[in-house]
């Protein structure tokens, strides 16, 4: 029984990720990471936009970037939905903090001034 | 009895309901799983930190003008040496990946291939990182020094470089870790360990791991560099 699971899920992992599917990841995070720096030296310099627009831009790209490397090189993708949920769903308290914190950094800054 | 010998069957044949893992990976694997969750909580206890202290600041270092060396390149190039350090680290991911691939095809000489590039990848990283502590040193930042000034041109605290430190030496401790656990799982390849064993795991849980600094890079980067 054991050794059938095994085969199974050894089975489900010789699917997702093939050679051609690890080198597609890559280029999309290294694309990424030239549209970040497309923006820090281009686009912000010649004042297409400002400061605070692109660090939303860099936020977003940021978690997609970490989205590509969880769900494909770390295969979180492929697993369980289990495994998937018992991972990402604790991961609320961590949003919740920095909210919690970065507006409580916000009001410090407000007693300085 | 034959209905009760099949209901229990039955009963049993649910995942949730043991003889067999329901997340149907292996029980190190998993583990490996809830060990980075919990890194990922502690560094993002660190970000955090540095997020709410920089919020708190009425102004903050430029990193363009912190950060715009690099070796044989003094000054004025912003981001070239972080972006060298982003790649060599999204390439050591690859590399890893592609062992793990090689691994499912139990093709030994391949996973030591991989295993070389990706050890190699992850000493690059690190001597990068000792390159750039050591040019910051130079200039005068260190924990408890920052010699940088705030962009409005007022005197900064030691808030910034005691976060940078801490946070990029964290960060760097664990791509030490990471190198050295690659180093004894390399070794084991050799050694036909795996080959013995009929499965190389060892490898993906490695790999998780060695996942995760890059993964950790990724908003280290865009926090210190580019925001």
């Amino acid at each position: 029984m054991s050794a059938d699971q095994q085969h199974i899920a050894h089975h489900d992992e010789h699917g997702s990720m093939t050679k051609k599917k690890i080198w597609g990841v890559f280029w999309v995070l290294l694309g990424i990471t030239a549209i970040e720096f497309f923006i820090a030296l281009v686009l912000i310099p010649r004042g297409v936009f400002g400061q605070n627009i692109a660090n939303v831009i860099y936020i977003a790209l940021t978690l997609l970037k970490a989205f590509y490397i969880v769900a494909y090189f770390m295969h979180l993708k492929f697993e369980k939905l289990g495994l998937i949920y018992s991972i990402i769903v604790p991961l609320v308290f961590i949003i919740f903090f920095i909210i919690w914190m970065l507006y409580e950094g916000n009001f410090w800054m407000h007693i300085r001034m | 009895m034959t209905t009760n010998t099949s209901e229990i069957d039955e009963i049993k044949s649910t995942p949730w309901n043991g003889g067999r893992s329901p997340f149907n990976v292996e029980y190190g694997k998993m583990m490996m799983w809830f060990f980075l969750l919990s890194d990922a909580f502690t560094f993002s206890g660190l970000l955090i930190a540095y997020g709410a202290l920089r919020f708190s600041s009425i102004s903050w270092p430029n990193p363009d003008e912190v950060f715009q060396s690099a070796p044989g390149i003094h000054g004025g190039a912003p981001l070239v040496f972080v972006g060298i350090m982003t790649f060599i680290l999204i390439m050591s991911s690859v590399t890893m990946v592609l062992a793990v691939e090689a691994g499912h095809r139990k093709a030994k000489s391949e996973v030591s291939k991989w295993m070389i590039w990706t050890i190699i990848g992850g000493l690059a990283f690190l001597g990068c990182q000792a390159w750039e502590w050591n040019h910051l040193h130079h200039e005068g930042a260190w924990w408890g020094s920052n010699p940088f000034l705030n962009e409005d041109g007022s005197v900064a605290s030691t808030n910034f470089t005691n976060l940078f430190f801490t946070i990029t030496g964290f960060h760097g401790f664990h791509v030490f870790s990471g190198v050295v656990l690659n180093v004894i799982i390399w070794i084991n390849v050799l050694g036909g360990t795996y080959e013995r064993r009929g499965h190389y795991d060892m490898i993906e849980k490695v790999g998780l791991y060695w996942h995760f600094v890059d993964l950790v890079w990724v908003f280290v980067f865009t926090f210190f560099y580019l925001v």
